[in-house]
């Protein structure tokens, strides 16, 4: 049990710290200086609740890791976030059909983990849902506009979330450690999170005047720690300097 | 991304907060946004990220009327020499605070 406990506070903490990497990559390149940082800042808190939740599974793996060593120094496979957060922001419509998603299903997350048998998930879910009802609300507006907006950003905000669809399955997957775990009140069953995602994307996209897309999804592996060919250059970009400099502070 | 592209004539917005109960908003800066419910999102994230506030007010900026440096000396000046206005002539009794 000890050891299904480390691998989800990790996943959660994986998928928050590789999407706070890629928000990151918004700095300066924003359409608007205003987007940058609103960007920064939705990236910036997750890489609080990254922080919290990968301090949670070093402790409870009682190898003596810590944050750091989780985050800088372990291998591409040894990360078990889902496919969704590694892919690269592309243009401004894909990088909102991602937060979409991606905060969507968050959001129910943390919602039903407030709720777990955990103390420490539960007190993290807690602050951190707070958060991420902002990061649904900033997806949702933009999807919004740039879906009953101009011709040409209705069609950017349909390719992004045409794009990314195939990976939005793997949220809602459940292998033997989520199975566990919700057996035992201490994770969220990605089944029960469906319900409210479909209804929110759908009443979103509705609205937006876009189309659901119909497209299948791919049977995820970032748990199993297989990444796209993506994955790499985060994590080259992301770890390099404490690699080059072993605990550089500033 | 093909580089940045000037902004798209997105219109620019007043931004008042109000730090804490009891105090009046206080204009703190401008932004640019497309509509209102977006310009109070990214005032949010401008300005009180780091808790500087607990309510926001944004008004577009053409909507405000402002004097003019030219008519600075027609508005300000008659009152330069005008000391009778200020309650400076009584005699404030012991204990009253200023």
């Amino acid at each position: 049990m000890t050891a299904d406990l480390v691998a989800y506070a990790q996943r959660l903490g994986d998928d928050a710290l590789v999407l706070a990497q890629r928000l990151g990559e918004w700095s300066s390149r924003a359409p608007e200086l205003e987007e940058d940082v609103a960007l920064t800042n939705i990236g910036l808190d997750l890489l609080g609740q990254a922080r919290a939740l990968l301090s949670y599974a070093g402790e409870v793996e009682g190898a003596g890791r810590d944050e750091d060593d989780l985050a800088y120094l372990r291998e591409e496979r040894e990360f078990t976030n889902c496919l969704l957060v590694e892919q690269p922001n592309d243009d401004f419509g894909a990088t909102i059909a991602r937060q979409l998603y991606f905060s969507t299903y968050q959001l129910e997350l943390y919602q039903a983990l407030r709720g777990s048998a955990d103390q420490t998930l539960a007190a993290v879910a807690a602050k951190a849902a707070k958060e991420v009802a902002y990061h649904r609300d900033h997806a949702t507006m933009w999807t919004l506009r740039l879906g009953d907006g101009t011709e040409e950003s209705h069609a950017r905000m349909r390719d992004g979330l045409e794009r990314l669809w195939p990976y939005a399955g793997e949220l809602f997957e459940a292998d033997e450690v989520v199975q566990r775990l919700a057996a035992a009140g201490t994770a969220a069953d990605p089944a029960s999170l469906r319900d409210g995602w479909d209804r929110h994307l759908d009443a979103t996209l509705a609205e937006a005047t876009l189309a659901r897309p119909d497209g299948r999804w791919l049977p995820g592996t970032g748990r199993r720690g297989v990444h796209s060919e993506h994955m790499g250059y985060l994590l080259a970009e992301l770890q390099y300097l404490h690699r080059l400099h072993p605990g550089a502070r500033w | 991304m093909s580089g940045r592209e000037p902004s798209a004539g997105w219109p620019l917005w007043e931004v008042f907060v109000r730090a804490r109960r009891g105090l009046s908003h206080n204009h703190v800066g401008s932004l640019h946004a497309p509509d209102a419910e977006m310009a109070l999102r990214n005032a949010r994230d401008v300005y009180t990220r780091r808790q500087e506030g607990v309510s926001i007010w944004v008004v577009p900026a053409d909507a405000i009327t402002a004097s003019s440096p030219d008519e600075k000396d027609p508005f300000f000046d008659p009152a330069g020499d005008k000391v009778y206005r200020h309650p400076t002539f009584y005699d404030v009794p012991g204990g009253v605070q200023m």
